[in-house]
């Protein structure tokens, strides 16, 4: 019986850490996970509002402006489809720079600007963020789709 | 014709592998010496072959022959020539390498270090280890050969990522693979001893010196990963929640359980089955974060080869290392038993609940690293699970972790009473209580989560202290009694304390640290964290492969100068990346970290600049770093090296 009892006592300590575990990683996964969308889904309304996520695309050439403060710098994030302003204060990384591809995280309010909090450009000079790459690809299939093959070598000239 | 006889070396090495990965095993299952003994000479010369190819790549750096096609991607002649050399290891081929070469080291040490043990035994872990050589090598020469030609040759390299030409990055990659192919040792002795049916104390013992010094060489290349992210990549932060670097925590967490397992299992015979899984499981872990970096499957800034053809093969291969060690495991298993009985409130309790934990926390995450790729593999959509997500999950596993880690080394084995252990330690506890709740108070505002933070560090020199006084107290010869403990005992503490030095550090800069981006005139001052800094403007100055615009940064405490800081922001010749290069003035109580963003543009000679103060900040560094003591005082412990001589004195003996 004590012997019983003692197993009884491990098993469900066990179950109760194990479920305890799962709770918090589901939990924590739950609030923390950030949706990313391309320009376009952006624009067709289907990313959520009120809450942060991420834009992929490449810097708009001759988009990028600085404040006078030097710190705030507006700049558009493109698809060669559609276009997302983006504001953000602070210092950008090394690699940002026009035409490149770039991931902006943070939350698009209701004029349509999103008010990024963290920018990242973490390529070197061949490669592009995955994300940047794929809004690229996708905004060219729709192109494709609707028809104007004469624009499509737009998106591909950037990828280098 | 250099890099052919690499080439060639490499070849025979396989050779040499293959047969080192079947005749010894066979040898040893039909006990048959003569194959058994071939294990020996065929690690010793499929070391000599590894280092001859290693040699030669390394000579094709150095001597920037660009007709090799990795050294023209990697390399370039404006390069200075200790980043050629560690350029070797700069990019997916020659990370290979580095890894068979290191592998081929960690043979030969088995090889070496292993005449007291029986030749079976012996013959076993070298063969499986030999197993793994293969998949290794036979990897590189089908899908990624360092010695790959480029004819014509390229005029000159592409040259490094400027990101890697730090001296950082020049031991980083090997110290993190010697720990990453050091697990394959622990792995080669589980699956020995499950293939030999034996399964106890002694095995325990053998493998437990090699295990902790594979996870001491994994704690020191995490921490100058760390170390290396937080002055190079400018931001100030030290450790990311990157998937790369989830990637070598993974088998670091695990094999933090696994030395700690085979502690029980040496000294109680306890948690047989377990502390197998968990050598299977860390070395898995160790080839899944290869898989993760090398295949290109991330990307992040450690990724540079994305090519699927690699990946299906690492893919397969931990398919086949994994499949085959868990049916191994599972037919054999039933076989060892689970080992030594104890209570539900015993030190092997403690260190089984810590173990449990340290795996919820490994398995956390792999779930943090691994769902985005499923979800994109799925069609679910990209996204990113970000550090909220570790830190959310971290904070409540590392809370009874600590707790208990304090209570361990103070618990009786098999059994003690709760209510007596409660009162050998309430005056720790209470005091460890007391700074929590005070300490911050002195430092600035206070904060629950920084009082959480310091309660555990206290709790662990509290309950440390108590531990010597203990053991040293009392009357008599101080000096004596301190001798009479045995080094694994001070490893322990040393490593013990090394956490709480490092929860200090993390918890007082994630509290305290001062974070300021300004545009900053020439001769405009900052106020920050009770220092005045004062920008100088740039000077533009040339280094061996860049040009760099250089700041002066004057640092001044209530009128006195304290120091003077000149970050740097390159332009690298070749590849034309830009790259900030952070002024760190590193002091006990904190860092002053000052980094140069950009240029403005319509202004004379302003800058953008980034101004850090980071409290405590390497104290984090400073623990990972008695951590790692307290490893290497573990394994110089006498009874390993007594070990080894008391059976040469028998084997002497025998043969007189």
């Amino acid at each position: 019986m004590k012997l019983r009892q003692k197993r009884f006592m491990f098993i469900v300590a066990a179950v109760v850490g194990l479920a305890a575990a799962v709770g918090l990683v589901l939990n924590a996964l739950e609030n923390n996970v950030s949706l990313y969308f391309t320009p376009t889904q952006v624009a067709n309304d289907e990313a959520p509002h009120g809450r942060s996520f991420r834009i992929g695309g490449v810097v708009e050439e001759g988009s990028v402006k600085r404040e006078a403060d030097g710190l705030t710098v507006n700049f558009v994030i493109t698809d060669m489809h559609k276009s997302i302003p983006v504001v953000y204060k602070g210092i950008l990384p090394d690699l940002f720079t026009e035409g490149k591809g770039v991931v902006a995280q943070g939350r698009v309010e209701a004029d349509g600007v999103m008010r990024a909090d963290e920018v990242l450009a973490k390529h070197d000079e061949n490669y592009m963020a995955p994300e940047a790459a794929d809004a690229l690809k996708k905004a060219e299939a729709a192109k494709a789709a609707a028809a104007t093959p004469a624009s499509a070598p737009a998106a591909s000239s950037t990828t280098e | 014709m250099i890099p052919e006889i690499g080439h060639f070396a490499l070849i025979i090495a396989l050779f040499l592998a293959l047969c080192l990965g079947v005749l010894p095993i066979i040898g040893a299952a039909r006990d048959n010496a003569v194959l058994s003994d071939t294990a020996r000479p065929l690690a010793y010369g499929q070391f000599v072959l590894l280092a001859i190819a290693f040699l030669c790549l390394t000579y094709a750096f150095v001597a920037d022959d660009f007709s090799v096609l990795y050294v023209a991607h990697h390399s370039n002649s404006q390069l200075p020539v200790i980043y050629k050399i560690s350029a070797v290891w700069g990019g997916h081929e020659g990370s290979l390498l580095l890894w068979a070469f290191l592998l081929g080291g960690w043979i030969l040490a088995v090889a070496v270090y292993s005449k007291h043990l029986p030749g079976e035994m012996v013959a076993r872990v070298l063969g499986v280890m030999g197993l793994v050589s293969v998949g290794f090598l036979l990897f590189m020469l089908l899908t990624s050969n360092p010695f790959d030609r480029l004819l014509p040759a390229a005029a000159d390299g592409r040259d490094l990522n400027p990101l890697l030409q730090d001296p950082g990055l020049v031991i980083h990659p090997p110290m993190l693979y010697m720990g990453y192919v050091g697990f394959s040792v622990a792995f080669a002795f589980a699956i020995a001893a499950l293939l030999g049916g034996r399964l106890d104390a002694t095995w325990a013992r053998w493998s437990r010196p090699w295990t902790t010094v594979a996870w001491v060489f994994m704690t020191a290349g995490i921490s100058i990963g760390s170390w290396w992210a937080y002055y190079e990549l400018g931001w100030g932060g030290w450790w990311f929640w990157d998937p790369v670097e989830n990637a070598s925590f993974m088998p670091w967490l695990i094999g933090t359980a696994l030395i700690h397992s085979l502690a029980v299992t040496e000294k109680r015979g306890a948690f047989k089955s377990w502390t197998v899984l968990l050598a299977i499981a860390a070395f898995s872990l160790s080839l899944l974060g290869t898989f993760l970096v090398r295949s290109g499957v991330l990307t992040s800034v450690h990724s540079f080869a994305a090519d699927p053809k690699r990946g299906i093969f690492i893919l397969s291969f931990l398919v086949v290392v994994i499949g085959a060690s868990l049916l191994l495991f599972a037919w054999r298993a039933p076989k060892i038993g689970l080992g030594g009985k104890f209570d539900l409130l015993s030190r092997e309790a403690l260190l089984l609940s810590n173990n449990v934990l340290l795996s919820v926390a490994t398995a956390s995450v792999f779930i943090g690293t691994l769902y985005p790729l499923f979800m994109d593999a799925l069609g679910y959509g990209k996204l990113s699970v970000g550090p909220p997500y570790f830190e959310a999950v971290f904070v409540p596993l590392i809370v009874p972790m600590v707790l208990m880690m304090g209570l361990g080394p103070l618990a009786r084995w098999k059994k003690f009473a709760l209510p007596e252990l409660a009162k050998r330690v309430r005056w720790a506890f209470a005091s460890a209580l007391l700074i929590a709740l005070l300490l911050p108070l002195t430092m600035g505002e206070w904060s629950a989560m920084i009082a959480l933070g310091l309660l555990l560090a206290f709790w662990i020199i509290a309950t440390m202290i108590l531990s010597l006084h203990e053991r040293l107290g009392g009357h008599g010869n101080f000096m004596q009694r301190a001798r009479g403990q045995s080094l694994s005992y001070y490893g322990t503490q040393v490593a013990h304390l090394g956490v709480a030095i490092f929860i200090i550090g993390v918890t007082l800069v994630s509290g305290y640290e001062t974070e300021r981006d300004v545009r900053m005139d020439v001769g405009d001052t900052l106020q920050a964290g009770g220092y005045e800094f004062r920008f100088n403007g740039v000077t533009d100055v040339q280094g061996p492969n860049y040009t760099a615009a250089k700041g002066r940064v004057s640092v001044s405490k209530n009128g006195k100068p304290v120091t003077e800081l000149f970050p740097e922001k390159r332009q690298y010749h070749t590849s034309g990346m830009p790259m900030t290069e952070a002024a760190i003035s590193t002091g006990f109580l904190g860092d002053l970290y000052v980094s140069l963003g950009e240029p403005i543009p319509g202004s004379t000679g302003a800058w953008a600049v980034r101004v850090y103060i980071k409290p405590f900040v390497d104290w984090i560094w400073a623990g990972t770093l008695l951590m790692g003591l307290g490893g290497v005082l573990a394994v110089s412990d006498r009874r390993y090296r007594m070990r080894r001589r008391t059976t040469t004195n028998i084997l002497a003996a025998g043969s007189k």
